[in-house]
């Protein structure tokens, strides 16, 4: 059983479970397609492989603590700032799916015989929708980086089909969101590159008050 | 089944294999097997793999698919096959992309976030060919796409099914992935295939996600059985 003594877990090590930050951006290079054929990589990942330790718990409380992040920014900045048309509409909608994100990373940590983080208050700044659906797609770009960031560091296939079920909605809103503030619904071009934890609370970290 | 039926079945009625593979789960790890190791010739071949492929030289699906280096054994035989499976369908997606910008029937916004589309899926298939390559495998051949294309609203819907199809794909195959690398390169792609899906869902009205908070997985075999209308 996992005892949560920490606060924020989620902001405490760099590293998730032994992965350096240069392996994942070694990740990232090889998403691109940057190194393919140029580069033995295999020993390098290998290597920060060997470090793994368990942690499947610790992995998901980190999602679960961003799905906290998008319920609350959809369903409650949503209706401080007053939204309409179509902004409103998927406020509504993607709320909604992050609740039940958030759900199911919550019963899955405590199948695991984990705690689950517990909701956080947040911060979210801006006054109108503009500032809403610029928010948004920051928060739900930055979720497509962190799930597929963390996923491969899961040791179970079945969260890691839950993580992947996961992060294809939430890129599914970014696109969608994206659209309707005239951005391209692929930021990233070709392929979504992997982010570090470090990076995610770079974004995150500052709107999480307690 | 002798040999002699299977080469039978497999040279007059191709399309018997993808059913053998919707309807037998034993075939389709016996095709994962196959094509990883052999690294089939063409689409064509790469689905006749399926059909007696533990035998040795004298069988039919060998003299069909070549006898090409055999993998080594293990987790980047299995990876080698997933990533052939995706480069099809990448090539396919790649062509019907092309097949859309060469009818000229989307012009600007919507037409270039099609011809930004089709780039990425050219992407995806250079990224893919090239990590079959570097695993030492063989890469599947660019099989022959056809894509019926009458209007923009039929073509546009013909788009969303066909991103939401891959989208499935790759999750299907997500948690039968060995190779940490491999895995992240499908993440990475299998999130811009689900954001091409979202954006075509926003040009046809039709939901963004179409199946909720969760998007749910098709197998290998669901979804060749469902492309196979697109191979010509």
């Amino acid at each position: 059983m996992v005892e949560n003594t920490l606060a924020h877990p989620e902001l405490a090590a760099f590293e998730v479970h032994g992965m350096t930050r240069a392996s994942f951006m070694l990740r990232g290079a090889l998403a691109a397609g940057a190194v393919y054929g140029t580069t033995a990589v295999g020993p390098f990942v290998a290597q920060a492989l060997a470090q793994t330790g368990g942690g499947d718990a610790e992995i998901l409380n980190f999602a679960l603590t961003l799905e906290y992040l998008e319920s609350a920014f959809y369903t409650m900045k949503g209706k401080e700032v007053g939204l309409s048309g179509q902004a409103k509409t998927y406020a509504k909608e993607f709320g909604m799916e992050e609740e039940q994100h958030v759900a199911a990373l919550t019963g899955a940590i405590k199948e695991l015989g984990a705690q689950p983080v517990k909701k956080p208050t947040f911060v979210f700044p801006g006054t109108n929708e503009k500032s809403f659906l610029a928010l948004a797609s920051v928060l739900e770009n930055t979720g497509v980086g962190a799930y597929n960031g963390a996923a491969p560091s899961l040791k179970s296939k079945q969260l890691l089909g839950v993580a992947g079920s996961i992060v294809q909605v939430e890129a599914r809103h970014a696109a969608a969101i994206d659209l309707l503030v005239n951005r391209s619904p692929t930021p990233n071009g070709g392929f979504d590159l992997p982010l570090t934890k470090t990076q995610v609370l770079a974004k995150a970290g500052p709107l999480i008050k307690s | 089944m002798s040999q002699d039926t299977e080469k039978q079945e497999s040279v007059v009625q191709p399309a018997g294999i993808v059913e053998r593979l919707v309807r037998d789960d034993v075939d389709r790890k016996r095709f994962l097997k196959a094509v990883g190791g052999l690294g089939a010739a063409s689409f064509g071949t790469f689905v006749l793999a399926a059909c007696g492929s533990s035998k040795s030289s004298t069988t039919a699906s060998t003299a069909v698919v070549g006898t090409g280096t055999q993998g080594t054994a293990g987790s980047s035989t299995t990876d080698i096959a997933i990533l052939n499976y995706a480069l099809t369908l990448e090539y396919l997606e790649s062509q019907f992309y092309q097949k859309v910008i060469a009818s000229k029937l989307f012009t600007g916004k919507v037409g270039a976030l099609l011809t930004n589309f089709g780039g990425q899926e050219d992407e995806h298939v250079l990224a893919l060919h090239g990590a079959v390559a570097k695993m030492g495998g063989t890469p599947v051949a660019k099989p022959e796409a056809k894509f019926p294309i009458s209007n923009a609203e039929q073509v546009a819907q013909l788009a969303y099914s066909v991103e939401n199809l891959g989208a499935a794909a790759y999750l299907g195959q997500a948690g039968n992935i060995q190779s940490p690398e491999v895995l992240a390169t499908a993440l990475s792609i299998h999130s811009v295939e689900a954001r091409h899906a979202s954006t075509l869902g926003t040009l046809v009205k039709k939901p963004v996600t179409p199946n909720g908070a969760f998007a749910i997985p098709d197998d290998m075999s669901t979804v060749l059985a469902a492309v196979k209308p697109y191979i010509a």
